[in-house]
């Protein structure tokens, strides 16, 4: 969908003329309010279920939570993926050209923040006409999203779902993004972000970013027992080491693996911005750290799920959020699910999981049908 | 479908009993609500708000299918993200027994509410007490556990509770001993076999408790 009126960004800039990219799941129903926005983390998109016709490999990312007869069940809702603006699925990104310039934008693109890509999806519903969703959900940054709308705009959302997600980054969170950004940054072919008219891309820099990224995405315990100390090629060399810097480790070979067919697809620009996106929100400071004075003007219901091995955003992250809530009275529902897999638990099958936010679903799907 | 008092007297007639200490229109905490059958009632049948607290992932489904706001948390840790004064009625109700930091987690209670409802088995109960004569541990409807495989790891009787709730600073505002979910009116420490507590803060005004009778 394009966007011909100016998005005012939190920076004071603007984004000009935009596009954002989306796609619907289920029926919208007459009065309009079986509708649930689900919100995409760092390298994610507006497919979050299914697949297309002419690419059945395709699967969307959230494909085990949403679809028909899922947790949130197509059947019932009409689910709507988008992709944000700075994203680099379709929606504007540095990588379009700048109306101003008439060349890509790169480096020059706006800095977004959660809160302005919450102001983006807002003229989405407008556009559909949903005046109040039943539910926003979001996982990691998307929950932070979803977080944001219950501040943000209170009355067009009933339930907030925020899953593995944290009220703002801890330093440590800071830090690994910045290493990721240097990694980018002072990768030669970056070009000070206009390396698309080099007719390059930083994939070196992409790649480290990248596996930096995918070490803080599992626990230690679900890294140790899919690799362990394993050997890439044990049965060639009989299990002795290379004594050299290629690849001696499975760990080794799989991320630089999963690295390299990142850096095939993700644009370096938009790693830059959305890991400035997570480092900004921090949605307490405009009101002295006090996340419980933030959240004050929430009217949603809220379920907060959080994993006890995501050393990310660590469940006691999600406890901080619903601390808040509880100082406000709001309704709360929280599971905190010990599940293995670490951060990214939160996209995988669990059926604790599952069941808990099929639960809460019906729980919305009452309030709609009564 | 609503949970009626009918419903939950027939199902669990020790909380039909207890749901009538607690005022229409309360902000309530379920310290251990188990399948969340009471918040369930609570909050359908006398429009209270409020949460429960469960650990067990089992028992957290089942109150959030009920319509329980239920947050998952180890009551062990205690109540940190409960503010001081934020509850009418706590109800901590045959959880209390499992406990290790049973004084610790009564004085949190205290802290967060302004009326404490807590139920736990009566271990002084007859049938205990000839089970022990006999030499052996009480098993019975309210303590249906071997010992090697009990939950229960704190027993207490009527009188002993008593003298911790006096020593938390809390005052004893009703106690009673119930029997299949009725009161017991004569020798309620032997012939109970839930002992049912309603307290307050020492100190409190009265009359805040009364009016809820």
């Amino acid at each position: 969908m394009h966007f011909a009126e100016p998005l005012p960004l939190q920076s004071g800039a603007q984004l000009r003329d935009y596009m954002l990219m989306y796609e619907t799941y289920g029926t919208l129903n007459a009065d309009k309010s079986n509708a649930v926005l689900v919100c995409h983390a760092l390298n994610a998109s507006h497919h979050v279920a299914g697949v297309y016709a002419d690419q059945p490999k395709n699967v969307g990312w959230w494909d085990n939570m949403v679809g028909p007869g899922k947790p949130l069940d197509t059947n019932k809702f009409f689910v709507i993926g988008v992709n944000n603006p700075g994203s680099c699925f379709g929606s504007t990104g540095p990588m379009h050209n700048n109306p101003a310039t008439g060349k890509p934008y790169g480096a020059a693109f706006p800095v977004v923040t959660v809160e302005d890509w919450v102001n983006a999806q807002v003229r989405l519903a407008d556009q559909l006409g949903i005046a109040q969703f039943a539910a926003v959900m979001g996982g990691s940054l998307g929950g932070m999203q979803a977080l944001a709308w219950s501040i943000m705009y209170p009355d067009r959302l009933r339930h907030c779902m925020v899953i593995a997600s944290t009220p703002k980054l801890s330093t440590q969170n800071i830090a690994f993004n910045d290493v990721a950004r240097q990694a980018i940054l002072t990768d030669p072919d970056y070009h000070g972000g206009d390396f698309y008219e080099h007719g390059v891309v930083p994939k070196n820099g992409l790649k480290v970013a990248r596996m930096i990224g995918h070490i803080t995405y599992l626990s230690d315990d679900s890294m140790g027992e899919k690799f362990g100390r394993k050997l890439r090629d044990a049965a060639e060399n009989g299990g002795a080491y290379k004594f050299g810097f290629g690849v001696d480790f499975e760990i080794e070979s799989y991320l630089r693996y999963q690295g390299d067919k990142f850096s095939t697809y993700f644009d370096a620009n938009t790693y830059l911005l959305i890991t400035k996106a997570l480092d900004y929100f921090d949605p307490a400071r405009a009101h002295g750290g006090d996340l419980a004075k933030a959240l004050a003007g929430t009217k949603a219901e809220f379920f907060l799920a959080s994993f006890t091995t995501n050393w990310r955003f660590s469940p006691g992250r999600s406890r901080e959020i619903v601390d808040a809530l509880i100082a406000n009275r709001r309704a709360v529902t929280y599971a905190e699910i010990d599940a293995p897999h670490g951060h990214d638990a939160f996209l995988l099958e669990d059926e604790r999981y599952m069941n808990m936010v099929r639960a809460y679903y019906d729980r919305v799907w009452k309030g709609i049908a009564a | 479908m609503t949970l009626t008092f009918e419903d939950l007297s027939s199902a669990r007639p020790d909380l039909a009993f207890i749901a009538h200490w607690v005022q229409a229109g309360s902000h309530v905490l379920d310290v251990g609500c188990g399948d969340g059958v009471m918040m369930e009632f609570l909050q359908a049948g006398k429009q209270c708000t409020g949460y429960g607290i469960e650990i067990a992932d089992d028992k957290v489904l089942e109150s959030a299918q009920r319509g329980v706001r239920v947050i998952q948390q180890d009551m062990e840790n205690g109540l940190g993200l409960f503010r001081d004064n934020s509850f009418d009625t706590v109800l901590c109700l045959s959880s209390l027994q499992m406990m290790k930091q049973v004084e610790d987690l009564l004085r949190d209670i205290v802290r967060v509410g302004k009326e404490i409802i807590v139920s736990f088995p009566n271990f002084a109960y007859w049938p205990h007490r000839v089970a022990l004569l006999k030499g052996r541990m009480p098993v019975s409807k309210t303590l249906p556990y071997q010992w090697y495989d009990t939950p229960n790891v704190r027993c207490a009787t009527i009188n002993d509770f008593r003298d911790l709730a006096d020593e938390v600073g809390l005052e004893v505002v009703e106690c009673v001993a119930l029997a299949e979910g009725k009161i017991v009116g004569l020798l309620p420490n032997l012939r109970g076999e839930l002992a049912v507590f309603r307290l307050r803060k020492k100190g409190t005004a009265k009359g805040t408790a009364k009016a809820a009778s």
